[in-house]
């Protein structure tokens, strides 16, 4: 039982690990296509709709997401130089950084249930058909991203017990790679959300 | 055999300067967008978009560092995406 192999192939990970994102890029990108189609049939009903949406959350979730992405390609820096503790710290900074960005998000749907405003709503129905697509496309693609979000949150979380239990180390730290590589396709995605949705009233 | 070698080590200040980089193109694409440009907005805003979209998947997914596969590959991604983009839209445009 001594000379087990533990065989480990990291590149052949990496790529699978990319392969999935590019799959994930596809099925937002075939979003944002029926996004800007109906943008170029609607474009008024589109514009008034967009003013609903808060610019400043909007903003203030952008900013979060990008730094959340900065600290775990650090944390990813810091286990590749074998500073375990470091890592640590910047994969849990991550972690707080995302679960803000899903306590803003919370209040941002929560004030358009306020308003009235989910699908399906009555007062939703009553908008015309270029409203109703807007808000139906804002809440398909921002529900999607917090989900994405979440997802990243739990393999943050995997990555934060392995380095508690020293099983990733400064030789042995695909998972982390793999994880960052997924949590910057989602900061790409959010970059795209937030001009088509926030930014362009 | 030399994993070190293998892999580029991205320095903290690096990220530290993308991400300030990136902050930075945000707020112009604010600012950008509150000036009246009527149709060059979405355009505006967009290509702010992919300049950060290219920062984050050159330094934060580590592409310019990686081997060209990974280069490729990812282009050949977006060359789809904006091929069934550009199909799509012809077909709307000319109905």
């Amino acid at each position: 039982m001594t000379d087990i192999h533990l065989h480990r192939d990291d590149e052949a990970s990496k790529i699978g690990m990319w392969l999935f994102i590019f799959t994930e890029l596809l099925l937002f990108g075939g979003l944002f296509i029926a996004y800007s189609i109906y943008r170029f049939k609607n474009p008024v009903a589109f514009h008034m709709a967009a003013e609903e949406l808060d610019l400043s959350v909007g903003l203030i979730n952008t900013i979060i997401l990008l730094t959340s992405s900065a600290t775990l390609a650090m944390a990813y820096t810091a286990v590749q130089l074998g500073k375990i503790g470091t890592s640590k710290i910047l994969t849990s900074a991550t972690i707080i950084l995302a679960i803000v960005f899903l306590i803003n998000k919370y209040f941002e749907w929560g004030a358009k249930f306020e308003h009235n405003l989910y699908p399906g709503s009555d007062y939703l129905m009553e908008l015309s058909q270029g409203e109703i697509l807007f808000f139906g496309l804002y809440f398909a693609m921002t529900g999607l991203h917090a989900l994405h979000i979440i997802i990243g949150l739990i393999l943050m979380f995997v990555v934060l017990s392995r380095l508690q239990n020293k099983t990733m180390t400064s030789d042995n730290n695909q998972l982390l790679e793999n994880s960052g590589l997924y949590w910057h396709l989602v900061d790409i995605i959010w970059i795209f959300l937030f001009p088509l949705f926030y930014l362009i009233t | 055999m030399s994993s070190e070698e293998k892999h580029h080590i991205v320095s903290y200040k690096t990220y530290l300067f993308i991400l300030l980089g990136l902050i930075t193109l945000t707020l112009l694409s604010v600012g950008i967008t509150n000036i009246e440009l009527r149709e060059y907005t979405v355009a505006a805003a967009l290509i702010f978009a992919a300049i950060k979209s290219y920062f984050v998947l050159y330094y934060f997914m580590h592409l310019k560092y990686d081997k060209p596969l990974y280069r490729r590959m990812a282009m050949f991604v977006f060359l789809l995406f904006f091929a069934v983009l550009f199909v799509t839209f012809i077909d709307y445009v000319n109905r």
